[in-house]
C-alpha cells in the first residue's frame, strides 16, 4: 500500500475501522478528541458499522464498553489523562471480569495545575489495573498495535483488556508518513470476537459476584496467573503481524545496543529522540544504545534482563514523577526487575518530559553524561532535566 | 467449578475466568430454612387455595400440593410471616420451630 | 407473556427467575419486588445490576440466584452498562454475528442510592441517549446493605445511621427526592410507580415496560424491616399504608401524560403508615404534621397533573 500523511490519532481510528468495531463508547477529552471525532465522522458516513455511544463521562465509557464486550461486541474506546482516572475503578472490573476490551490512551499529565500535554502520569496511575498495555514510540505504530491489540485481547488464551499509549500531541497530533493495511490483510490477521459465555438469555451467566474472603485470594490468582500467561500469545501476535506487514514488534526493543557500555532507557516518542542522541553519542565514538520497553504489561522481565546483562550503566527516562515515592515510577521498576541479577548495570533516572515539556537530543545526551557519574557514585537523587531553578 | 465443593476447599484453579458463574440459580442449594424462629402452618379448613401467600413469599418457596393447599418448602422459609400476616382467611399461623 | 392481569394469585406462574436461597433479611419487601419484577420480566432479558442489597444477596460467588443473563459491576454505573448491553445487541443482531434474531429486553436495576444519587449521571445520560432499556429502581429508602446510611431517597424526618434522630437533629431534613419528575423530565416514554403490596399492578406495569420502546423506568417502594425498624411480617402491610396514605401515590406516566393508579377517595392519615416504623420513633408531633401537610400536597400536585 502507499504511504499516507496521517495524525496518530486518526492512524488509531483507521486501525479501529479496519478492526470493523462493533461498539464504541466516546466521551472527548484532549489530547484524544480526533480518535472519537475520526470515528464518528466513519460511522455517520457509513464507513464504520458500529453503534456509536456518546457517553456522558469517561466513567461511562469504560462501563459501557464492559457491557458491551460481555455481550460479545468488539469494543473499542479512547481516553487521556483525566478521563482515564476518571474511569479507574471500572479498569479494575474490565480485567477482573476478563472483558477484551481495547481502549487507546493519549497519554496527558494529570492535574493539578491542569495540563492537556503529554506526558506518563496517567500511565502510571494505571499500572495495576491489569490491562495489557503497550506503547507506541510513532505513527505507524499508533496503527499497528491497536490492531494487535484487538488480536491479542480477543484470542481465548488471553481474554483481557488492552490499552495503547499513544504520547499525547507528539502522536496523538502530529501528522507521520506510515502505512496503513487492506481490509483484507486485516481479515487475515484478526479474527470474528467470539466470547465464550456472553450475556444471552440462552445460556444465563451471572457476571460479577462478590467473594467473601476466603475466596478472594484465589479468585485475583486466578487473574494474576493468567495475565502472567499471555505473554508467549503476545510474542506470537508480534510474529503474525510481522509476517503480514514487515514490521517485528518485541517487548523490549534495541538500538544500536550490541557493544554499549551505556544504555538509555525510554518508553513511547521520546525513544525517537534519544535514537538522535545515541546517533550522535555513537558518532564521538561512544559506545551507546537505547532500549525501548514496548509491552509495559504484562513487564517483560526476561527481556529487560537480557538487554541490560552486558551494560555498565543504565539511564533511565522517567516522563512523570512519584511524589515522595523511590524516584520515577519505570526507574524503579527496573531497579525492581534487576535486584535479583548477579550482573547488573549502574542505574541513574531522570525525569524530564513532564505535561508536555520537549526533550532535545542534546538534552538526552546530557543525560548520558550526568548519568554515568550519577549511577557509578550510586547515587539516588533523580534529577528532573531542564527544570528551572 | 464444582458447586459442592466447601468455599474453604475452592483453589484457585477452581474459579472460573472472570469468577464467572455458569450454572443459573444454583443459589437454590443454599439453606436458608435454618434462619427461621418460627415456622407457619397451614390450616387446611380455613386455606381457600387462592394462593396469595405464595405470591408474596420474599423466597419464593410458598406452592400447592395436589389438592391445592399450600405449604412452605422449609428448606427455604425464613419464617418471616408475611404469608401468616396476608392470608385473608387467617388461615396460617406463626409459631415456634418445633 | 403470561397474562398477569388475571388477579388470581394462584394462576400467576409459577417460575421464579430469582432462585430462593437468596440471602435477604427475613421479611425483605426488596427481595418480595424483586421476585416479583423478575417473574413478570420472564427469561427474555439480559439484567445489568448496581451494587446493592439485592446484588450482593443474589451473587454470593460461587453461588447465584439467577436465572436469566445478569451482569453486576459497579455502583454507579449500571445504566450505562445497561447502554452498552443494548447499543452490542442491536449491531451485533444488524451485523449478523448473533445466532438468535430477537432481541431481548435490556433491563437496569439498582436501589435508591444507586439510582437516586450515585448512579443519577449515568441513568440521565441513558435517558437523554434514548437506549431501549427498562431501569427498575428498588426504593428501601436508604443505603441499606452498608447499614442503613441516609440517601436523598430517605423521607423527611426518617432516622439513618448518617441522619440520626438526636437532641439537635429530627432525622433527614430534605424531603424525598422527586425521581419519577426526574424520570418525565427526560420525556422518556414510560415512567411508573409500584409497589410490591400491589403485586398485579406491579407486574402489569413491568409488562408495559418492557413492551415501550426506548427507555422506561420503575420505581418500587421496597419496605426494608431491618432498616425501617418494623417486624419482617409487616413488609407487605407497610407498602399498603405508604400508599393508602399517599406518602407513595401509585401513577403512570404515558408519553408525558399522568395516569393515577388507583384514585384514592380519601387518604388514611399518614400516622397510620409512620407509626409503626422505628425509623419514625422519635418525632415530635409538629413535624409528623409537618410530614402530613407534605403528604398532602405533593399528592395534590400529582393529581393535578393527572387532571390536566
Amino acid at each position: 500500500m502507499a504511504m499516507v500523511g496521517m495524525e496518530g490519532s486518526l492512524a488509531m481510528a483507521e486501525a479501529a475501522r479496519l478492526a470493523n468495531v462493533d461498539v464504541v463508547a466516546a466521551y472527548p477529552i484532549t489530547p484524544q478528541t480526533h480518535v472519537v471525532e475520526r470515528l464518528a465522522e466513519m460511522v455517520a458516513n457509513a464507513e464504520l458499522n458500529s453503534a456509536y455511544i456518546p457517553v456522558e463521562s469517561e466513567h461511562s465509557a469504560m462501563s459501557a464498553c464492559l457491557g458491551s464486550s460481555a455481550t460479545g461486541a468488539r469494543t473499542f474506546t479512547a481516553t487521556a489523562g483525566q478521563g482515564l482516572e476518571l474511569m479507574h475503578e471500572v479498569l479494575y472490573v474490565a480485567s477482573g471480569l476478563r472483558l477484551p476490551i481495547v481502549m487507546g490512551v493519549a497519554n496527558r499529565a494529570l492535574s493539578c495545575p491542569l495540563s492537556v500535554w503529554g506526558d506518563h502520569s496517567d500511565v502510571m496511575a494505571v499500572r495495576d489495573t491489569g490491562w495489557i498495555q503497550i506503547f507506541a514510540e510513532n505513527g505507524q505504530q499508533a496503527f499497528d498495535l491497536t490492531l494487535c491489540a484487538f488480536r491479542i485481547a480477543e484470542d481465548h488464551k488471553v481474554l483481557f483488556p488492552v490499552m495503547v499509549h499513544i504520547d499525547g500531541f507528539h502522536l496523538s497530533h502530529v501528522v507521520e508518513p506510515l502505512y496503513l493495511l487492506d481490509q483484507k490483510q486485516v481479515d487475515s490477521f484478526l479474527p470474528p470476537f467470539v466470547h465464550p459465555f456472553p450475556l444471552d438469555p440462552d445460556n444465563p451467566v451471572t457476571m460479577g459476584a462478590f467473594t467473601v474472603p476466603i475466596l478472594y485470594t484465589e479468585a485475583r490468582k486466578s487473574m494474576e496467573t493468567a495475565l502472567r500467561s499471555t505473554r508467549p500469545f503476545i510474542n506470537y501476535v508480534f510474529g503474525e503481524f510481522a509476517k503480514l506487514s514487515g514490521r517485528q514488534y518485541e517487548p523490549v526493543e534495541h538500538y544500536r545496543t550490541d557493544d554499549a557500555d551505556t544504555l538509555l532507557l525510554t518508553m513511547g516518542s521520546y525513544s525517537e529522540i534519544a535514537m538522535d542522541a545515541v546517533d550522535q553519542l555513537r558518532d564521538r565514538g561512544e559506545k551507546v544504545g537505547l532500549i525501548r520497553i514496548r509491552l509495559w504489561r504484562p513487564f517483560p522481565f526476561e527481556e529487560l534482563r537480557q538487554a541490560t546483562e552486558n551494560c555498565q550503566t543504565l539511564v533511565v527516562l522517567d516522563r512523570c514523577i512519584s511524589p515522595a515515592g523511590p524516584p520515577g515510577p519505570v526507574c524503579s521498576e527496573v531497579k525492581a526487575a534487576l535486584y535479583s541479577q548477579k550482573k547488573r548495570p549502574n542505574i541513574a533516572g531522570f525525569i524530564g518530559g513532564l505535561g508536555g515539556r520537549d526533550l532535545s537530543p542534546a538534552e538526552f545526551v546530557q543525560m548520558v553524561e550526568k548519568g554515568r557519574v550519577i549511577a557509578a557514585q550510586g547515587g539516588e537523587e533523580i534529577e528532573m532535566i531542564g527544570v528551572r531553578g | 467449578m464444582s458447586a459442592r465443593k466447601k468455599d474453604s476447599e475452592i483453589t484457585w484453579r477452581d474459579i472460573d475466568i472472570g469468577a464467572v458463574i455458569r450454572t443459573p440459580g444454583n443459589a437454590a442449594e443454599y439453606k436458608t430454612g435454618d434462619w427461621r424462629s418460627d415456622k407457619p402452618t397451614w390450616n387446611k379448613d380455613r386455606c381457600i387455595k387462592c394462593g396469595i401467600c405464595a405470591l408474596f413469599c420474599p423466597e419464593g418457596c410458598v406452592s400447592h400440593d395436589d389438592k391445592g393447599y399450600f405449604e412452605a418448602d422449609f428448606y427455604y422459609c425464613k419464617g418471616c410471616g408475611i404469608c401468616a400476616r396476608e392470608c385473608w382467611t387467617q388461615a396460617i399461623t406463626m409459631g415456634p420451630e418445633a | 407473556m403470561e397474562n398477569f392481569a388475571v388477579f388470581v394469585p394462584r394462576l400467576v406462574p409459577q417460575k421464579d427467575y430469582f432462585a430462593p436461597g437468596h440471602r435477604a433479611c427475613i421479611g425483605c419487601g426488596e427481595a418480595l419486588a424483586l421476585r416479583l419484577v423478575a417473574k413478570a420480566l420472564g427469561r427474555d432479558v439480559i439484567i445489568s445490576n448496581a451494587t446493592g442489597c439485592m446484588e450482593i444477596v443474589s451473587s454470593p460467588y460461587p453461588t447465584t440466584s439467577w436465572r436469566v443473563p445478569w451482569i453486576h459491576t459497579l455502583f454507579e454505573n449500571a445504566s450505562a452498562v445497561a447502554s452498552g448491553i443494548e447499543a452490542a445487541v442491536k449491531i451485533m443482531n444488524e451485523k449478523g454475528s448473533r445466532t438468535r434474531t430477537h432481541l431481548p429486553k435490556i433491563v437496569a436495576m439498582g436501589g435508591d442510592g444507586a439510582t437516586f444519587d450515585i448512579g443519577l449521571q449515568s441513568l440521565s445520560g441513558a435517558w437523554e441517549r434514548g437506549h431501549d432499556f427498562l431501569y427498575v429502581c428498588f426504593d428501601n429508602e436508604a443505603y441499606m446493605n452498608t447499614g442503613i446510611q441516609r440517601s436523598s431517597a430517605t423521607p423527611f424526618g426518617a432516622a439513618t445511621t448518617t441522619s440520626p434522630a438526636g437532641k439537635m437533629s429530627i432525622g433527614q431534613t430534605t424531603w424525598k427526592k422527586n425521581m419519577p419528575a426526574i424520570a418525565v423530565a427526560h420525556d422518556i416514554p414510560y415512567v411508573a410507580t409500584a409497589c410490591p403490596s400491589y403485586p398485579f399492578d406491579l407486574m402489569e406495569k413491568v409488562g408495559k415496560a418492557v413492551a415501550t420502546k426506548g427507555p422506561s423506568y420503575l420505581h418500587v417502594l421496597s419496605p426494608c424491616p431491618t432498616g425501617w425498624r418494623h417486624g419482617g411480617d409487616l413488609s407487605v402491610k407497610m407498602g399498603r399504608l405508604a400508599v393508602e396514605t399517599g406518602a407513595f401515590p401509585l401513577f403512570e406516566v404515558v408519553n408525558g401524560k399522568y395516569k393515577m393508579t388507583m384514585d384514592l377517595a380519601k387518604l388514611r392519615p399518614v400516622t397510620d403508615y409512620l407509626t409503626p416504623q422505628g425509623r419514625f420513633r422519635h418525632l415530635p408531633k409538629d413535624e409528623v404534621a409537618r410530614i402530613q401537610k407534605g403528604v398532602i400536597r405533593e399528592y395534590e400536585k400529582l393529581k393535578k397533573k393527572a387532571e390536566a
